[in-house]
């Protein structure tokens, strides 16, 4: 009998090209990330086409390295785990094609990844999850709350109708003039001001679990616009507490409401806005008063893109019986859904 | 010995198994579909045709560019990930040469592989043929069509157009060129597997993990940077 499994995860979906090896399930053995952010930072944000080609700079590297890291060779690897959907098509594709050659090259399992079923499964590096449970994705491309009565099954509760918390963080924080990513600097920022300018918050309709942040982000731009038509200047560290005290008022009543809607065992908080310490805070907080339900927030190097939490991931994708061939494609929009079976 | 050929760079996808003395094998289509969904059946497909496993392979020459950016990088991130992780030699070969290589080695002038770079712009090189050997006279390069057509009309040799845009261009390279200008059958226009195979047969492995594809072009964005930064520094 086989005593322990290991998965090689393969992470490509944005601007880190990252490769992980995770042992039964939970088990860090190799994580490596290589980030391109200061490559990014020029032009503001991510382009797409330079994703891509760091990606193919990279790739071997990162795989190396991963497998140097656990000191195992390719032949002790038991399925390769990669993120199928969503993000960029380009850059996934990189890790896609990457995965297949090493899965044929190897005679191995080839295991698809929905990139936030990676972002939850990050949680069980920490802790054993506990279902039924319920997850808030927040990231720059996503905020979501998913529940979860099993392992490998999700059900979006809620989602955003526009745009993503970690994307009206970006944009916010552009207008204050700060540089490209904009998360950390806001939540620093808000550290040291007020949440002294009215801004809206988004409930939408009764009984809804989805969210809006586009007006919020136009609110903020609106109320530097007219203070500097008055003449007048906003401190921008209460503007920065005030966009913040928005954000996360609305993130976590509506986590509150879908516990006690859904009588959860366990949060699991996921992406990489959950490295904000505001919402830390006001998470900690806010559920402290609970002590039935277990909150676990991960540590900041498994909120921001990372394989192991794809090889997590993979790894109970891998017991479920997941596979796939080696026609697999990158899909941008993929819906975590599909996988349920 | 036992040399895998892909290339994805441009609308046709190909595979290729070449032997000591023999191509083993060879898969060929022109199609606009989705090369990262067809190409690795592909290879799997013609290596249990040939009877050849992964372990076996003892090279990878890949085509590196010029083309469709995200084509090359499917079959260069393959190329890559496969010889690494077989620990065998990879080579890159120039997407246009292998467009030449076929009828052009056999051509007494020169070859003109073209591939279309939109807005009047091509991909495109001279190569020779001699001996059965091909060598580059004028380097891989991104050029309009008409700046292109006189250049090499001036070198007073005949030129052989070989790729499948070049009914795109013919027009304005007969306008310029007349007799001068020879145009390959249409079962010339695809680059040849095998032919990519036979090129890397000789060359020495590069260092794998900073292959990279040649596109020719800087993407977009940082060529625009560039641009903006080098008329902050000279203003
Ligand atoms: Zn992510």
């Amino acid at each position: 009998m086989k005593k322990e499994l290991l998965i090689l995860g393969i992470e490509t979906s944005c601007d880190e090209t990252a490769v992980a090896i995770i042992k039964n399930g939970r088990e860090m053995a190799a994580n490596v990330v290589a980030s391109q952010i200061e490559s990014h930072k020029r032009f503001g944000g991510v382009v797409p086409e330079i994703a891509s080609r760091h990606h193919v700079e990279q790739i071997t590297i990162v795989i190396e390295e991963a497998l140097q890291q656990a000191n195992l060779t390719m032949a002790e690897i038991d399925a390769i785990a990669v993120t199928e959907g969503p993000g960029l098509v380009g850059a996934l594709l990189i890790g896609v094609n990457a995965a297949k050659a090493l899965a044929f090259a190897h005679n191995k399992p080839l295991v698809p990844v929905h990139h936030i079923a990676g972002h939850i499964y990050a949680n069980r590096l920490i802790t054993e999850l506990k279902f039924p449970l319920l997850a808030l994705v927040v990231s720059g491309g996503h905020t979501e709350l998913v529940y979860m009565k099993e392992h490998g099954h999700f059900e979006v509760i809620g989602e955003t109708r526009d745009d993503a918390a970690g994307e009206a963080y970006d944009k916010v924080a552009r207008t204050l003039h700060m540089p490209y990513p904009g998360g950390p600097h806001i939540d620093r920022l808000a550290q040291e001001g007020n949440p002294t300018i009215p801004l809206p918050r988004a409930w939408l309709e009764e009984g809804s679990y989805d969210f809006s942040f586009s007006g919020l982000k136009s609110a903020v731009i609106n109320a530097v616009h007219n203070a500097e038509q008055r003449g007048e200047s906003i401190a921008p560290e209460d503007l920065a507490a005030s966009f913040q005290a928005s954000v996360i008022e609305v993130l976590v009543k509506k986590t509150e409401k879908a516990v006690a809607a859904y009588g959860v065992e366990q949060i699991l908080i996921a992406g990489g806005v959950a490295a904000n310490k505001g919402l830390r805070q006001a998470l900690e907080h806010a559920f402290s008063k609970n002590p039935g339900i277990e909150l676990v927030i991960p540590p900041l190097s498994l909120c921001t893109d990372n394989a192991a939490m794809i090889a997590a991931a993979g790894s109970v994708m891998f017991e479920k019986g997941i596979r796939a061939g080696l026609d697999l494609n990158a899909i941008p929009g993929l819906d975590i859904e599909l996988y349920n079976g | 010995m036992t040399i895998l050929a892909i290339d994805t760079s441009n609308h046709p996808l190909g595979v290729a198994l070449l032997d000591d003395n023999q191509v083993l094998g060879e898969f060929m289509t022109n199609l606009k579909k989705n090369h990262s969904v067809r190409i690795m059946p592909a290879i799997q497909t013609l290596m249990k045709d040939c009877e050849r496993l992964p372990a076996d392979l003892t090279k990878i020459v890949v085509a590196k560019g010029p083309g469709s950016y995200t084509g090359v990088r499917i079959g260069v991130t393959i190329a890559k990930t496969l010889a690494w992780s077989l620990n065998i030699p990879l080579v890159g070969i120039s997407s246009l040469e292998v467009l030449a290589a076929g009828i052009g080695r056999y051509f007494d002038g020169y070859v003109a592989p073209l591939v279309d770079a939109r807005r009047g712009q091509i991909y495109t090189a001279l190569y020779q043929g001699e001996n059965g050997k091909l060598t580059a006279v004028v380097e891989d390069q991104l050029v309009m069509v008409d700046e292109w057509a006189l250049r090499i009309a001036a070198m007073g040799k005949p030129i052989l157009f070989v790729g499948n845009d070049v009914p795109i261009h013919r027009a304005i390279l007969e306008k310029t060129l007349g007799t001068q200008a020879t145009f390959a059958s249409i079962t010339e226009y695809n680059p040849r597997p095998a032919e990519l195979a036979l090129l890397g047969k000789e060359k020495m492995g590069e260092d794998i993990h900073s292959f990279v594809p040649n596109y020719i072009r800087l993407a977009e964005a940082e060529a625009k940077w560039l641009e903006a930064k080098g008329k902050i520094l000279n203003g």
